[in-house]
């Protein structure tokens, strides 16, 4: 990239915060800017369950605000996993709200205080590999603790003739096997490109006011609203996914304890 | 043709599958409105296969994305 352009990549950087590297038995075990909103992120979250864990019968705005997000899982839970699907909802719980935290902290337009970036977490396909994996292993776990070597009959469904079998079987598992991926892939896509679709907006701002002349303002004014409208459908985008992330967690963990 | 300029070129085309992409997720949407327009009262209960008929549609397009980003960024 040639001097004056703008990098729309470079948002993504993972640096060291507190400006130089941490070396542990070789590997690099720095405070990076991704383990700061990660902090942030648990922070927030923190502060919203506890401000909410009041006891009041007749309850205030908070205390509505934490049940109402307690009840939204529950329901999610108990909609999709069905029964004996409760005792995962504190997991789908940490996963939605801290996915649903960390796309909307780093959607936060808060540089307008100069240098105060915030850094997407999940756009980052190493966090969302994690949460994936993270899920996928809860499945595998719970799958085989209940069910055995039966857990192999989830490749097989019900009613499928036999002469199916041979082919019915490889595309059951390679769909399953790519299950993490496909739930790490599309999180992490769906945070980059809104980041980069934003930053993009951004640099026809600047480029517009730096070019001058009759156009430039005209561009300038345009990529502003036109910023001002991906925001809104970025929010509705960090919403979504985390739902989606949580909803296919809770499905694929139906289909681990009820083998269907 | 310089491999610079193949490579530029591959990636526009890998971006008109993001196009494609948003059709299916427009169809998805369009179906449960359609639906919902005409049975309100079992639109709510639906909501979740609408949001898993969206991941699936939405993930198809976002591999094309990823696919044009691939070639612009990671091929040498």
């Amino acid at each position: 990239m040639s001097a004056g352009k703008i990098d729309p990549m470079e948002q993504f950087m993972v640096e060291p915060v507190l400006g130089r590297h941490i070396e542990l038995f070789g590997y690099d075990v720095s405070f990076t800017n991704s383990a700061l909103f990660m902090v942030v992120v648990f922070v927030v979250l923190a502060v919203f369950m506890a401000g909410g864990l009041k006891r009041q019968l007749i309850p205030g705005r908070w205390q509505v605000m934490a049940e109402n997000a307690v009840s939204f899982i529950d329901s999610m839970v108990t909609v999709n996993i069905g029964s004996g699907g409760k005792k995962f909802a504190p997991y789908i719980f940490s996963l939605f709200f801290f996915i649903l935290f960390a796309n909307l902290i780093g959607v936060l337009p808060l540089a307008i205080l100069p240098g105060l970036h915030t850094f997407a977490v999940t756009s980052h396909i190493t966090v969302t590999a994690i949460l994936a994996f993270l899920s996928f292993a809860i499945v595998l776990v719970v799958g085989f603790a209940k069910h055995g070597f039966k857990f192999f009959s989830l490749f097989v469904p019900h009613g499928a003739p036999g002469w199916l079998m041979p082919v019915i079987i490889p595309v059951e598992f390679v769909s399953f096997m790519v299950r993490p991926f496909s739930l790490a892939l599309r999180l992490f896509v769906a945070m980059t490109a809104g980041h980069i679709l934003l930053e993009v907006f951004g640099s026809f701002v600047v480029q517009g006011i730096n070019a001058g002349g009759a156009l430039g303002p005209v561009v300038s004014v345009l990529s502003f609203i036109m910023i001002v409208g991906v925001s809104a459908l970025e929010l509705l985008v960090c919403a979504i996914q985390a739902y989606v992330f949580a909803l296919l967690t809770s499905l694929y963990l139906h289909d681990a304890v009820h083998l269907h | 043709m310089t491999d610079l300029g193949a490579m530029y070129i591959g990636a526009g085309l890998a971006a008109i599958g993001v196009g494609l992409a948003a059709l299916g997720v427009g169809n998805v949407f369009g179906s449960f409105l359609e639906g919902a327009l005409r049975n309100p009262g079992a639109a709510d209960g639906q909501q979740g296969r609408l949001f898993i008929g969206f991941a699936a549609s939405e993930l198809l397009g976002l591999i094309a994305f990823v696919v044009a980003i691939l070639i612009l960024f990671v091929v040498k």
